[in-house]
């Protein structure tokens, strides 16, 4: 009996982002208004993040309306259709639901169903990853365009009064199209873990404590309330005082600051440098560095250990954006490209780190 | 080996670099958030620079332990013998 031939996938040779899009929601967060919640000043948050606003989205604005936003831009900008689609990857840790994904929605909300969709959690690696992914699943031929997005509504999981990370988070969306290309446009992406250290950025309780916290409230009603009262109330009070009671409720991020900056700086110089190596480029080569907007220090000391020349553009949108985890690369990149519209065409350095740990860098042919 | 002299003269040069605090400042007795006004993500850089120049491996939960120049210049030493 023989064998019958299968046939495989064709593999393309070359990738490339053919356009970016943003959403940046209009609720601004100024230093004056953090400094409220926590006993600090607007220059003491300016000279240790390089922050002075964030945004934040209202409440009635979800993840997937964000990425929607985002998503239409990038596919306006890359001139692709959204029925085009062959695979819809969102990267984000704030979207509500552990399942259904914001992926399927977000792609049948676009047009592009039936499209495969899927979720990434790689916090703020999210974006690299998922052009890690785009890259891989258009080289191999499953898919012609990938949309990949990143977006974060970190303000749903933040403690205001907490100082190690909360003050830095905003809330945003990026978005990119990856498409076969006749050239070569992104170069191999160096991206790993190190869950050893998973508790350096972490989410301060899991939802299992949230469900036990809440069933304990119940079981222990208010005296004169009736049955179930205290969780009502609780809940209720958690809305009113963003500060105490929804911190004992509800999963918000904390982070270890100093070991997280050490990590970033000089790990993560060295993976951005894995990068440059593995696209056979050096720094001198490059057009932009683009690094996940964490905080300014991280930024500058990165620029430093890498010793970029001076002629290479060097994002720094957390200065109005905040961090915005996944989406903190592809909205720095949107700015970068609309204030430098000469960028386009240029080789920029793209990395992206955080919460797990993870990490993830690529060189990139900018759209 | 370093004498703890030497230690310390290599320190404050680190800490100049970081701050732009004149090496004489940078005493035995200081405190390095209260007297030299260094914060956390400074002190990570001096901490990683120290390591660096004197060979030695000075953990993250080690580092605050470091509340004065004289700690920073005991453990240093005596990492290195």
């Amino acid at each position: 009996m023989s064998t019958p031939a299968l046939q495989q996938a064709p593999l393309r040779e070359y990738t490339r982002i053919y356009g970016v899009g943003a959403y940046r929601p209009e609720v601004i967060v100024t230093n004056d208004d953090v400094v409220q919640w926590i006993d600090s000043s607007d220059e003491w948050i300016r000279q240790r993040t390089g922050i002075v606003t964030r945004h934040r989205a209202p409440r009635d604005v979800s993840v997937i309306d964000m990425a929607e936003a985002a998503a239409r831009d990038a596919l306006a900008s890359a001139g692709i259709d959204a029925k085009q689609l062959g695979a819809v990857l969102v990267s984000t840790v704030t979207h509500p639901h552990a399942t259904p994904s914001a992926s399927a929605q977000l792609a049948d909300r676009l047009g592009a169903t039936p499209a495969p969709a899927y979720d990434i959690s790689a916090a703020c690696a999210g974006y690299c990853y998922g052009i890690a992914q785009a890259d891989a699943l258009v080289h191999a031929g499953t898919a012609e365009y990938v949309l990949v997005v990143g977006v974060e509504k970190l303000s749903d999981f933040i403690d205001n009064s907490d100082r190690t990370i909360s003050f830095l988070l905003g809330d945003g969306a990026g978005a990119v199209i990856v498409g076969p290309s006749e050239t070569a446009g992104i170069g191999p992406s160096v991206w790993g873990s190190d869950g050893s250290k998973h508790e350096s950025i972490r989410m301060t309780r899991s939802l299992l404590d949230t469900r036990d916290y809440s069933l304990g409230a119940l079981a222990t009603p208010a005296p004169g309330a009736s049955e179930g009262g205290a969780a009502d109330e609780a809940i209720d009070g958690a809305a009113a005082d963003p500060t105490a009671e929804r911190a004992a409720l509800w999963p918000t991020m904390v982070q270890d600051g100093p070991t997280v900056f050490r990590w970033a700086v000089w790990e993560m110089a060295k993976v951005a440098q894995q990068a440059l190596d593995a696209a056979g480029i050096t720094s001198e080569d490059l057009a932009a560095f683009i690094p996940h907007q964490a905080n300014i220090r991280i930024i500058d000391e990165m620029v430093k250990q890498l010793k970029l020349p001076d002629h290479v553009s060097v994002a720094r949108d957390i200065v109005d954006a905040g961090n915005t985890s996944a989406a903190s690369i592809p909205l720095a990149m949107h700015r970068l490209l609309e204030e430098q519209p000469e960028l386009s065409g240029g080789l920029a350095l793209q990395i992206g780190f955080g919460a797990g740990l993870v990490f993830g860098a690529q060189v990139v042919v900018l759209p | 080996m370093a004498s703890n002299e030497e230690i310390l003269a290599g320190l404050a040069e680190i800490v100049n670099e970081e701050t732009g605090l004149a090496p004489e400042s940078v005493e035995m007795d200081k405190s390095f958030t209260d007297d030299l006004d260094i914060d956390s993500i400074s002190m990570m850089t001096i901490v990683v620079n120290a390591e660096e120049k004197f060979g030695v491996r000075i953990p993250d939960e080690e580092v605050k332990n470091l509340k004065t120049v004289g700690d920073a210049v005991t453990f240093i030493a005596g990492a290195q013998a």
